[in-house]
Order: structure tokens, then sequence, then C-alpha cells
């Protein structure tokens, strides 16, 4: 089992070096760059993204295991995911109490 | 940023008040005396090595619960002095600012330091032994989990004596709880005290929810697994989805009030609506958080005690998955009145009456489970057997609030209080009851004693009525919420006065549980045969204690969602008595995690005081344990010798025949 183990440490060091690097690139884009705020807040979305792929295969293993728990696993939290991003924007900015 | 700005709070040692100097001098002697004890025989080893360093999920759970029953007294006691304060008009027991701290860490505690700890306690005693494990997935973390809950409850309990306590509710609302309208240490102790204790919760989720899906026993299939097993799966679940957004708001928050950010403030675009909005997100899956578990403890009692199978187990399942993905689209009714529109009062006034029907399903599968069933009501059964009418009357007042117009009325008033403290007590604190009488013979080799548990549930329960059902009507006569006094002339003495008696009893209750413990430990019968209930599910099949290694041989005859039932139906064993002992692989113990949560508490203890030269040699302190910690995995594991087995066979065999 000691094998198994030793395996996987390269892996989650390049992981945790990847997720490191898209954190401190978005940190830079907002505070070291002239972008307008319009831009910043599409790279940060790009970002956040490949931060989502980078966890999803380096440490919650999306690639390996069963099937059938990666889609129930991953569709539960898309639906999280979308009530608690959805519902929020609904109700902070799109309430219908605007006019 | 100024790492070097050791600035001080207004005070930072609380002196002002006779209730905190005893709280002082009573913390002092506690502490001496304990360290006095501990050293005069020479128990600080023996402390360190089974208890510190443990990594045994049932010593880890033991730890959990008399923590809970700890921080129960402390939040009861923060009732008992808010009953009093309210008995009669104009009384003089707390000023308004006392009050505010004490309802606020009343909340906290209680829901926080309390509850979890309680509900995850007993998933550690129960469910690896109900599903044929040898411990959780990851040990070591789960040291951790309870470490950093342990120091998340040290770091927010210490502000009550040291500079200050959280004042702005359990919810802790802003702008009130922003650095503008509160400065000082209180907030951060809330800030700090839950994201630590809520870092170690996630983890919880994850090993759960590991634990279940990958180490059951050959046989036990998903759908055998006992109801507490799935239950505590679905509440790992919703633990892993919905602490993760604590943990961000919470940051947010801390860096709004610690480096000027601009999320929840008033000026600068800050959203404070969001908090609530956030708050919620993760709050409301929170209270399903502690009441799924206790609905699997009840299950599991009902079945054994009215010698029935439980009825529609499928159903249970599918209500409680169900009930997990509705506890994710309700969050806005704790906040109809903010000002949204009608279609979103309207939705989420659907949404949450929709939870009435999986809790309905629930309610008629434990009456019809008991149904035709010969009922015993020992002590955990009677606590069971209260939860459904109790649960009953949250239950029905939560539909009445879900209707968002109704609820203008209701909102904020006395109501609500008595709602939410019918379902989290009727529910959450019953079922941790009927959880620690049910397993604690199984956890010790002894049972509560009857006698006295039976007052102490009867006290408990009539003080329970008598406290909160007078509640709705007071609210129902306007008296709002988190008032520190009112006046003779609004007509609601006599009911304030009648809660507070009933207080009264439920103190007197808890402390006659706290005598019945006791008063077992030096009296009560031993008995090792491990079966005390004649219990349906796997835990009761093997020794009480059990062995640190819990099975000997794994179990071989898993056919049913009853198996140790059906086995002894049979007249079999669970257990092929003729396969030959294995040597068993064992985790070893750590001091990792408790070292590690030393240096959060440091961490945390500089982040309240915004002292950040401290918070971050604790952070620095956090991260060097678990990169050492890291290296030296090669040493993490052993293995239990043949020997060992049959020695600790035999002496239970001596033990089981010095008895009859």
């Amino acid at each position: 089992m000691s094998e198994q183990q030793h395996a996987s440490a390269k892996h989650h060091v390049i992981g945790f070096a990847l997720s490191l690097v898209l954190t401190f690139v978005a940190l830079f884009l907002v505070i070291n760059t002239p972008l307008s705020a319009g831009l910043k807040l599409t790279a940060i979305i790009i970002l956040a993204i490949f931060q989502m792929l980078v966890q999803l295969v380096y440490f919650m293993h999306v690639t390996e295991g069963s099937k059938v728990y990666q889609i129930i696993s991953i569709s539960y939290g898309l639906f999280v995911a979308v009530c608690i991003v959805a519902g929020s924007i609904w109700l902070m900015l799109l309430n219908g109490m605007e006019g | 940023m100024d790492l070097f700005n050791f600035k001080m709070p207004e005070q930072f040692i609380i002196m002002n008040n006779p209730l905190i100097i005893g709280a002082w001098i009573s913390i002092i002697l506690a502490s001496v005396g304990i360290v006095f004890f501990v050293t005069k025989y020479k128990k600080w080893g023996y402390l360190w090595r089974e208890w510190f360093t443990t990594v045994d999920h049932k010593k880890i759970g033991v730890m959990y619960i008399l923590a809970a029953l700890l921080m129960l007294f402390r939040g009861g006691f923060d009732a008992i002095l808010m009953r009093t304060q309210l008995a009669l008009p104009d009384m003089k027991v707390l000023d308004a600012q006392h009050y505010n701290e004490i309802f606020t860490t009343h909340g906290t505690i209680m829901i926080l330091f309390m509850a979890m700890p309680f509900i995850i306690g007993l998933m550690n005693v129960g469910v690896p032994l109900q599903i044929g494990a040898r411990d959780v997935a990851f040990p070591v973390l789960n040291a951790v989990s309870f470490w950093l809950f342990f120091v998340g409850a040290m770091v927010f309990n210490l502000s009550f004596v040291i500079g200050g306590s959280p004042d702005a509710g359990w919810t802790n609302y802003v702008p009130l709880s922003g650095s503008e309208l509160t400065p000082g240490v209180g907030i951060n102790y809330y800030l700090w005290g839950l994201q630590i204790a809520g870092i170690g919760t996630l983890a919880t989720g994850i090993n759960f929810f590991v634990t279940i899906l990958k180490m059951r026993a050959p046989g036990m299939t998903l759908l055998r697994m006992p109801m507490f097993t799935w239950s505590t799966l679905v509440t790992s679940v919703i633990i892993i989805f919905a602490f993760p957004v604590l943990t961000i708001t919470l940051a947010l928050l801390t860096f709004d009030r610690l480096f000027g950010a601009h999320f929840f403030t008033i000026d600068a675009g800050g959203m404070p609506m969001m908090w609530a909005n956030l708050f919620w997100i993760w709050g409301h899956p929170e209270v399903y958080i502690v009441i799924l578990p206790a609905f699997g403890i009840f299950s599991d009692v009902i079945s054994t005690f009215a010698r029935k199978r439980l009825f529609g187990y499928h159903a249970m399942v599918i209500s409680m998955v169900a009930i997990s993905g509705l506890s994710f689209v309700v969050w806005v009714h704790h906040f109809f009145t903010m000002g949204n529109g009608p279609w979103i009062n309207s939705i989420f006034s659907i949404t949450t009456m929709l939870i009435a029907v999986p809790t309905g399903v629930k309610v008629f599968n434990w009456l019809f489970t008991m149904y035709k069933g010969r009922i015993e009501t020992p002590a955990p059964m009677l606590w069971s057997l209260a939860f459904i009418p109790n649960f009953l009357i949250g239950g029905v007042t939560g539909v009445m609030l879900a209707s968002a117009p109704a609820d203008y009325q209701y909102h904020n008033s006395y109501f609500l209080v008595s709602h939410f403290h019918y379902v989290l007590i009727g529910g959450t604190v019953f079922g941790c009851m009927a959880g620690l009488y049910y397993w604690w013979p199984k956890i010790f080799d002894f049972k509560l004693n009857e006698r006295i548990s039976k007052w102490a549930f009867w006290i408990f329960i009539v003080g329970f009525n008598v406290c909160f059902l007078p509640m709705y009507l007071v609210g129902l006569q306007g008296m709002p919420r988190r008032i520190y006094t009112y006046k003779a002339e609004m007509g609601w003495t006599m009911w304030n006065f009648v809660q507070t008696i009933g207080a009264y009893l439920m103190g007197i209750g808890f402390i006659l549980i706290v005598w019945a413990i006791i008063y077992s430990i030096r009296h009560e019968k031993r008995d090792r045969s491990g079966d005390p209930w004649h219990g349906r599910t796997l835990e009761w099949a093997i020794p009480s204690p059990p062995p640190h290694y819990n099975f000997s041989r794994m179990p071989s005859r898993i056919t049913s969602a009853d198996p140790y039932w059906d086995a002894k139906k049979r007249g079999e064993s669970m257990f092929d008595e003729n396969e030959p002992l294995k040597p068993i692989h064992m985790p070893n113990n750590d001091g990792m995690p408790i070292v590690m949560s030393g240096f959060m508490f440091i961490a945390g203890f500089g982040f309240v005081f915004e002292w950040l030269l401290i918070a971050f040699i604790g952070l620095l302190g956090v991260i060097g344990t678990m990169v050492w910690r890291s290296f030296k995995d090669y040493d993490a594991d052993h293995y239990v010798q043949v020997e060992e087995i049959e020695r600790d066979q035999a002496e239970l065999q001596a033990s089981l025949e010095g008895r009859s």
C-alpha cells in the first residue's frame, strides 16, 4: 500500500503548484494591471474555471473510480452550485423590487 | 497591514461583573485542580497516549460527546440567565449589553458547539460499528476534526473572560456586525471560533462519506445499512456542500473587518443583505445536518424497542435524500421580510412547505413501525416517543411560518423562537439523548441508571413544554425576540414567569442526567456480553466495550437490514468461528492533530486581536505540522497480532463467566 502513496504524492504536488499559480495570477491581474473592471472580472472567472478543473482532476480524482458515483456527485454539485449562484443573483440583483 | 501592531482592546481581561468574576474564579480553580490531580496521580502519560493522540473512532466519539455535554452546560447556563432576566418586568439581572452577548453565545454554542459535536460524536461511536468497519476511512483526519472543533470551541468560549463576547446574534447580521458599528474583538471571536470548528466539520463530512461508501463489511449493501448510517451518509453530503459556503462567508467578513474590504459594508459597493443570503445558504442545510442524524437514531431506537422491522425502509431513505435536495432551495424563508419581490417569496414559500411532505412520510413510518409492536420504554425509547408529538408541534408551526405573508406577523417574535426550539430541542436534543442512552452500554460495559434517567426525562420534558408552549402565546401577543426587558403594561408577565419556571425545570433535568451518569459509573451492573437491548444491527453483535479493532473476525452473514436480529432468530452467530484469526491492519496513534490544532489556536487568537504577527506564526505552524506529517507517512500503521486478539478473547470469556 505504501507504493500507491508514493505514486500519488507527485500528482498532489503538481496539483498544489498549479492551484497556487492560478491563484497568484488572479491576484496579480487585479492588483498590478491597468485592465478595465469588466476585463478583470472575465479573466478571474476563466481562471476560476481552470482552478475548479485542477481541483477536480488532481485532488478529487474525477478521472478515476466508479463512473456512477462520479456522475451522481458531479450532478449534485452542479445542482447546489446553480442554486447558490443563480439564486443569489436573482435575490440580490433581479428581485422584482427595483421599480 | 502592520505585522507589529499589537493594539489592545478597550478591556483585555473582563472583570466588570460579579457573574464574570465568578466565572474567572471557577475557571482558575478548575484548571488548577485538573492540573494538580492529573500530575498527582501521574496521568499525563496516560492522557497523551490513550486520548490526546488517539485515532480510535470510539474514543474520539467519547471526547466529542463529553465536550458537547460541557457546552450544553455553558449554553444552558446562558439560557437560565436570560430566563431569569425575563421572569418579571424591569428585572436587573443583566444589562442590555450583557443580555445581547448572552443570547449570541447561547445560540452559537448550542448549534455549533453542542448539537454538532453531540451528533458527530454519536456518528463516530455508531457508524463504523454498524457497517462492520474497524475504523473510519481517514483516522488521523478524524482526530484533526475533533481537535479543530475543540480549539474552535475554546477560542469562542474565551471571549467572555478575555476581550468581550460577540453581541450581534448567532446570525451575526451586517451592518451591525461590521467594524463600523461593532468594533472590538467580540465579532472576531465569532468569526474565528466558527471558522476553525467549521473546517473540522467539513473534514468529518468527507471522512464519513468515504467511510460509508468504501468500508462496509461484505454483504452490507447500501440498502441493508441501518437507518442511522443512512442518515449519516446523507448528512455528510450536506456537510460537504454546505460548509464551504460558511468558510467563505466568514472569510469575507474577516476581510471586511480586519483588512478594510467592502463585501458587506453599506458604502463602497458592498451588499449588506449578501451576508444574510450566504449565511442562510449554509445555515438552512446546517439545521438539517443536526436533525437528520437524530431521525436516524429515532428510526433505529424505535424499531429496536417496538421489536419490529422498520416500516417503509425505502421511503425513509428516499425522504432523507429528498430533504437533502430541498435543504439547498429554501434558505430565503429566513429573511422573507428583507424586501424580496413577490415571486421570490412565493417560490421559497412553496419549497419550504414541500419539506413537510418527506418529513410527514417519516413521522408516519415511525408510527407504523410501532403499530402492533411489543413496545418497551427504557430511556432511549422514552426520548424517541416524546420526540414525535413535540417535533410535530415544531413542524406544524414551521409550515405556518413558511407562508410569507403570515411571516410578516410572526417574524422576529417569540412565536419563531418557540418554533425553532421545538424542532431543535424536540428533534436534535431528544435525538442526542436517545442516542446517548442507546449506545452508552456499547461504549462502556454498563447501562445508565433507569430510575434516575426516567426522573430526568419527565422533569425535562415537562419543563420543556412549560417553557416553550407559552412562547407561542406571548409571540402572538407581539413580544419580540432579543429584548432584554419589558414593561408590566405589555401584559406578558404571567407567561414569561411560567416560561422561567419551565427553564429551571429543564436545568434540573440536565443535572439529573449528569447525576445518572455519575451514579451509573459507580454503581451500575457491569455486563460485557454486548447486547443489552436485544438489538437488531451489527454493533450489538460484538462485546461492550468493543476491542480497539472492533471486529476480531469480519461479520460474514449480513443478509438483511436487521442482520443481527435475523441471525439470532436463526440461532446463528454473525461470525464464522471456524475461520482462523488473522493479523489486523490498524492505524497508529498520532500527535500531529493536537499539535496542529494548538497552532491553529495561536492563529485564531492572533486574528481575533488583530495581532497579525502572532496569527501568521500560528498559520506557519499549522502548515509546518502538515508538511512534517506528510513526510512521516511511512510509520502510520501497524498489525495487531493474532496472540493479542486471542488474549482479548480469553479475557472477555473470563469476564462473561465471572458474571454468570
